[in-house]
């Protein structure tokens, strides 16, 4: 059979995030207990986390989280890593032994910093230079794969339920302002845990549900600016494209949820000229870039949350509020089961993003 | 002599009992088949004369006519085909060069034939476009490379001038001259109706047709007849014409016969001088000349008009592409080997070019891989006979499609294969008022509407199937397609995946 990356696998799924705009710190576990509960929306072929804040310690290093197939795999991207960056601290990521997770490779964290020399040499500015190695490690070398790559932040997947992923990654020994999650559920066995998300790319992670209908489209064409989709999934072409619209073309957060969940035509008509000639560059300059199909998103980056629906609101997603405190979900029950007293709770509409910061980042 | 003899291709065959002699046929056929015998009191006929156009079989009141194969053959030989064996005949008695109209007939594989779309089931639902939007409005022209901002931070519109459609079909080049002015005003009228454009071809726009200008696209072909200054800019956008799916490599000719009146006027040459299109532009002998024209049509209409370079699809069509798609021209048109001529050498229409659909898929992935998809934008031509290849083409990454033919049937050709004749029975592609007039403008511009908002509706229908809602969203998504029957190089070609993988 052919795994994630060699074909195109649908899945549905069930997402779930906590966000503390005063930059509290919470603990690992109060997500899993959210995921937990959609526990029929995943099929146990996919789970997995990101939790920003998590790593105060080292916050000004990018932790790269690794799979590796084989110690000579291991040997291989290490010598890669030794020679392009300043290896600050590495370690084998603690676990715990799940008997619903099995098959493991071997999960690696290294700290690092690009060697000065090297970034210099490459004319390249720091977060190119580091999105370009960690894909030529995911390119080049079989058996190694760097699945997070942000600072003071880091993703933990595998095969398997999301609770029981959340159990073998230890999850409750992180704090972190902010936390998404993701339990999949996909229509073919992957068998590969590359394949579960969130999807990670310097510090932004997405978690996804659904499947999107312009995948190739959109894969066409941000192909053309060097990205490689090598997973064929959704969650990987939408992280290259926010990476894209947002790092590389500069566009705000809200105006790339208008180029990907641009309004339709008889909307736009509908708004003031300014507005009308905004949306309308934004939808025409980056047409290829309109995600069709259904899909909710959630986008953690550093010091935010972004939650995206289709335009169609054709899956399901609901906010909810309490003091500092943030929830967006697949299903109202994922937030109550965490904060049965919740204040606020809304759905967005297709196409609106609700985006939430930091406090001390927004003054 | 008697071996230039062949008997009629066609039989006209009269039922008797149902003619009426009412001399319909008579007055309707341009190639006066018909004629009514006084002595008999009946209808004759000289089949021989026949094109096959159906306009009197269309038009007999009592259904007394059909017109069949007639069945004489010539010793079966499938190497020397009928058709080879009377063009040999033909040619040794007129040591001319074969005419033919109409697009290549001959059995190439038609690739849209072996393309399947596909449909959402389960994992993504379809979407009803009765109940929910459905968009097709399509842009043409270069897409930025980066974004500006004003010193609020305001986004600035930078977008170099595009042509907006309300969906994804244009009305290809066909000049006035190898078709008639009312053929010209049913498709000025139609494109402005729909919101789309049409296409002068190389003879020049006649002044009545001035006031269709922002639907009207207006050609700059090798002759160069009828371009002025007023011209270039009475349109929404300029199309340069290399070359045509039906004739690469070669110019063209209109007769003198058909340059009469208004004609000549349009075409600003004397009446009844032959029309001549050199083969190459004499101002392109190379990609940077025609970089230069592209920027003079650009001056000349204060840069505010896009550009389109139209070529005939030809073996290195993906590097021509990519040249084109760097001479600052907004648009390619791309016509396949298949696309309609009023005129073509019979050999050259039926044995120079390559499939359109090869074609595209070779240019689109070539700009791509080169990074410059988003520099041009692809029209695609030469024949598209129906909404599914219009689906096909922008899975495999066109932007648009022109139709002609397909218009041309709308207004009643019967491709009957005999323009050069300058006989059409439909008005259309003729020069004398008496068939012109068959073709009412009224009637012909509503049926063109019909027919593309009958192709909208399966367009839209189509890609709610799929789960798609906006076409920019299937431009290039070849996922949605499969291939049958077709060999792993073809598909490899195409970009697409077998049924069943
Ligand atoms: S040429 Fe046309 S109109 Fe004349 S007989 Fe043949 S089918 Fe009829
Ligand atoms: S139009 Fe029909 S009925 Fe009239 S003369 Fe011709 S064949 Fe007879
Ligand atoms: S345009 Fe007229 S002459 Fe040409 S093929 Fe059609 S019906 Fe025949």
């Amino acid at each position: 059979m052919q795994k994630e990356g060699q074909i195109r696998i649908p899945a549905g799924c069930a997402i779930s995030s906590i966000f503390s705009k005063s930059g509290k710190r919470i603990d690992g576990s109060q997500i899993v207990r959210s995921i937990k509960i959609m526990h029929d929306r995943s099929n146990g072929l996919g789970g997995g986390f990101a939790g920003y804040g998590i790593y105060p310690e080292y916050k000004n290093a990018y932790a790269f989280h690794v799979f590796y197939d084989s110690t000579e795999a291991k040997n291989q991207c290490e010598d890669f890593l030794d020679r392009h960056f300043d290896i600050i601290n590495l370690s084998k990521i603690p676990i715990r032994k799940n008997p619903n997770i099995t098959d493991e490779p071997l999960i690696w964290r290294y700290f690092v910093n690009p060697l000065p020399t090297k970034l210099a040499d490459s004319q390249l500015d720091e977060q190119e230079y580091v999105v370009r190695s960690v894909v030529h490690v995911n390119d080049q070398m079989e058996g190694a794969y760097i699945f997070s790559s942000g600072k003071n932040m880091g993703v933990f997947k595998a095969c398997g339920y999301p609770e029981d992923v959340g159990d073998f990654y230890r999850l409750e020994e992180y704090e972190g302002y902010s936390w998404t999650a993701h339990g999949r559920y996909p229509t073919n066995t992957p068998g590969w845990w590359g394949g579960a998300h969130p999807f990670a790319l310097l510090d932004k992670t997405i978690v996804h549900n659904g499947e999107i209908s312009s995948y190739d489209a959109n894969r066409r064409y941000i192909e053309m600016y060097g990205y490689r989709c090598n997973l064929m999934t959704d969650t990987e072409v939408i992280t290259y494209i926010v990476d894209y619209l947002v790092r590389k073309q500069g566009l705000s957060l809200s105006e790339m949820s208008n180029v990907i969940a641009a309004p339709f035509w008889s909307t736009i008509s509908r708004k003031d000229p300014e507005e009308k000639e905004r949306l309308s560059y934004l939808r025409n300059a980056f047409a290829s870039l309109l995600i069709t199909g259904p899909f909710s998103i959630l986008l953690g980056f550093e010091g935010g949350l972004l939650a995206l629906n289709d335009r169609l609101k054709l899956r399901s997603m609901v906010v909810g509020e309490k003091g500092d405190m943030v929830y967006i979900a697949s299903e109202e029950a994922a937030i109550r089961v965490i904060e049965p007293d919740v204040e606020r709770i809304w759905s967005p509409r297709g196409g609106e993003p609700v985006i939430v910061t930091l406090d001390h980042l927004r003054r | 002599m008697a071996v230039d003899f062949f008997y009629p291709e066609y039989e006209i065959v009269r039922d008797p009992n149902r003619c009426i002699a009412c001399r319909v046929c008579e007055r309707q056929c341009s190639n006066k088949v018909h004629s009514y015998d006084e002595d008999t009191g009946k209808m004759v006929c000289d089949d021989s004369k026949c094109v096959n156009c159906h306009r009197c079989v269309a038009l007999c009141p009592t259904r007394a006519l059909k017109i069949v194969p007639s069945g004489d053959t010539f010793k079966t030989n499938s190497n020397w085909t009928a058709n080879y064996m009377k063009e040999i005949y033909r040619q040794a008695n007129s040591g001319g060069v074969l005419l033919s109209s109409m697009g290549n007939p001959e059995a190439f594989p038609v690739y849209w034939d072996k393309m399947l779309i596909n449909a959402s089931q389960v994992t993504n639902p379809s979407i009803d476009p009765l109940r929910e939007p459905m968009e097709t409005r399509t842009f043409l022209g270069k897409k930025p490379t980066g974004i500006e901002r004003d010193m609020n931070g305001r986004l600035v519109p930078n977008l170099e001038p595009q042509l907006e459609l309300s969906l994804p079909i244009l009305f290809g080049g066909m000049s006035y001259g190898a078709i008639s002015y009312n053929a010209h005003e049913c498709l000025a009228r139609a494109a402005e109706a729909v919101g789309t454009f049409y296409n002068t071809g190389e003879g020049g726009l006649h002044k009545d047709f001035y006031k269709y200008g922002k639907n009207t696209i207006v050609q700059v072909a090798s002759g160069r007849f009828g371009v002025h200054k007023d011209y270039l800019n009475a349109g929404a956008a300029i199309e340069i014409k290399i070359g045509q799916g039906a004739k690469p490599g070669i110019g063209g000719h209109l007769p003198g016969l058909k340059i009469v009146g208004d004609i000549s006027q349009t075409r600003m040459i004397p009446m009844g001088s032959d029309a001549i299109s050199p083969a190459p532009h004499h101002d392109i002998y190379s990609i940077e000349d025609l970089h230069q024209l592209v920027y003079s049509l650009k001056e000349a209409t204060d840069y505010k008009k896009p550009v389109i370079v139209k070529i005939a699809a030809v073996h290195n069509v993906a590097a021509i592409a990519s040249g084109v798609a760097r001479s600052g021209a907004d648009i390619i048109a791309i016509d396949g080997f298949r696309g309609g001529t009023g005129a073509a050498p019979t050999r050259i229409r039926d044995n120079v070019g390559i499939p359109i659909e090869l074609a595209l898929a070779a240019v689109d992935q070539r700009l791509r891989d080169e990074g410059i998809r988003g520099n041009i934008s692809i029209i695609c031509g030469g024949s598209i006979r129906n909404s599914t290849d219009v689906i096909k083409a922008i899975a495999l990454g066109a932007d648009a499609v022109y139709i002609a033919t397909a218009a041309l049937l709308a207004l009643g050709c019967h491709l009957c294969r005999s323009c050069h004749t300058g006989n059409c029975n439909w008005g259309i592609a003729t020069q004398k008022p008496e068939l012109v007039k068959r073709l009412n403008t009224d009637v012909g511009t509503e049926r063109l509407i019909n027919l593309l908002h009958a192709w909208e509706h399966e367009i839209t229908e189509i890609m709610g199937g799929m789960g798609i809602n906006s076409i920019e969203a299937l431009r290039g998504n070849r996922l949605m397609l499969r291939g049958i029957g077709l060999t792993d190089r073809e598909l490899a070609i195409l970009g697409i995946k077998h049924a069943g993988e």
